[in-house]
């Protein structure tokens, strides 16, 4: 899932200082799993900001409305009755949503709520480790299923360096070493002879380098 | 027993700690409460077994967002308590009380009524 994190009261305060009156809008997809934009989460940020401008004299109205997602414009047209009796939205969807619910109503502000930041899986209950960068080229059939890009600090395909000390990164005691990871569970597998294998260079052009990236399925268009 | 605790206080009852969520909290003081307290069962022995360890947490969370918002979180507390000790329960309504009364009135409250005048 994309995992997000719920700005500081205090940045979306100052975010929402001009208006009086804001649509708070969350979504009901992986930020609801990941506990940062869900139902819940609008209630709690309405709640917050309107105890924190009533303290300050300065009432503001919120309605709390929650999408069962924002990266898709017909759940977004939702709000397209009701958007222009409010002065902004603020969004506590991922930045894919935000800017998706910015772009359909282009002349409204849209604030983000949410910083987010990653591509992970629930490790328990509050907790959210990253697993994927979508990089565009999975190879984790070559690294027993742990993925260097996003797990190594260096992103290295032959690795570990000589930062990895007892099955930890140099950059922090608490995060495993990919590469560790990936020779412990080779042997697990009785695949240790891919380790002998050179991974070549990556193409990074299929990731972030290529620019924004597109998916076309010709087959499911409408048009 | 006929012990005395203050009548402002307003108990509301739920069927464990356990299910007083951050948001039911935030209301409260939203409505312009001036203190909310929990009374759970004695750790190590929710008839749920974590409940009040939970609403503990829940109230730890919830006292930073107060923080946040600029409401002293002294005015949120957690107590445990058995059902058998009605002692306690006066003795903790009193105190609760007192610490509340020394804070004054919550500021969200002191606000609402500032606007109303």
């Amino acid at each position: 899932m994309i995992v997000g994190n719920r700005k500081s009261l205090e940045e979306i305060l100052q975010m929402v200082k001009p208006y009086k009156k804001i649509l708070l809008l969350g979504c009901r997809e992986c930020i609801t799993v990941c506990a940062a934009g869900g139902e819940r989460e609008v209630a709690v940020l309405a709640s917050e900001l309107k105890m924190s401008r009533a303290k300050d004299g300065q009432e503001i109205e919120i309605k709390e409305f929650t999408l069962e997602r924002q990266c898709d414009f017909e759940y977004i047209d939702q709000i397209k009755p009701f958007v222009d009796e409010y002065e902004a939205v603020v969004s506590m969807a991922c930045g894919a949503g935000i800017q998706y619910t910015s772009e359909r109503f282009p002349k409204k502000v849209v604030l983000p709520a949410i910083n987010t930041t990653f591509l992970g899986v629930a490790l328990e209950y509050g907790v959210w480790a990253e697993r994927c960068q979508g990089c565009g080229e999975c190879i984790l059939h070559l690294t027993a299923g742990v993925c260097p890009v996003a797990r190594c600090a260096k992103s290295l395909f032959n690795g570990p360096c000589g930062g990895s000390s007892t099955g930890k990164c140099e950059v922090n005691k608490d995060t495993d070493c990919a590469w560790q990871l990936i020779v412990d569970r080779l042997k697990a597998q009785g695949q240790l002879e891919k380790y002998e294998e050179v991974i070549l260079e990556k193409d990074w052009s299929t990731s972030r380098d290529g620019g924004p990236r597109k998916r076309v399925r010709e087959d499911l268009r409408l048009s | 027993m006929r012990l005395n605790y203050p009548t402002f206080i307003k108990v509301i009852k739920v069927p464990c700690t356990g299910r007083v969520d951050v948001l039911t909290i935030l209301k409260a003081f939203e409505a312009g409460v001036d203190g909310v307290y929990l009374a759970g069962c004695l750790e190590g022995e929710c008839h749920f077994l974590k409940g009040n360890l939970r609403a503990r947490k829940r109230v730890g969370y919830a006292r930073q967002l107060l923080k946040e918002i600029g409401i002293e979180p002294e005015r949120l507390e957690m107590y445990n308590l058995s059902s058998a000790q009605g002692q306690r329960f006066a003795a903790i309504a009193n105190e609760m009380a007192e610490k509340i009364r020394a804070l004054g009135p919550s500021p969200i409250r002191k606000a609402k009524d500032a606007f109303k005048a």
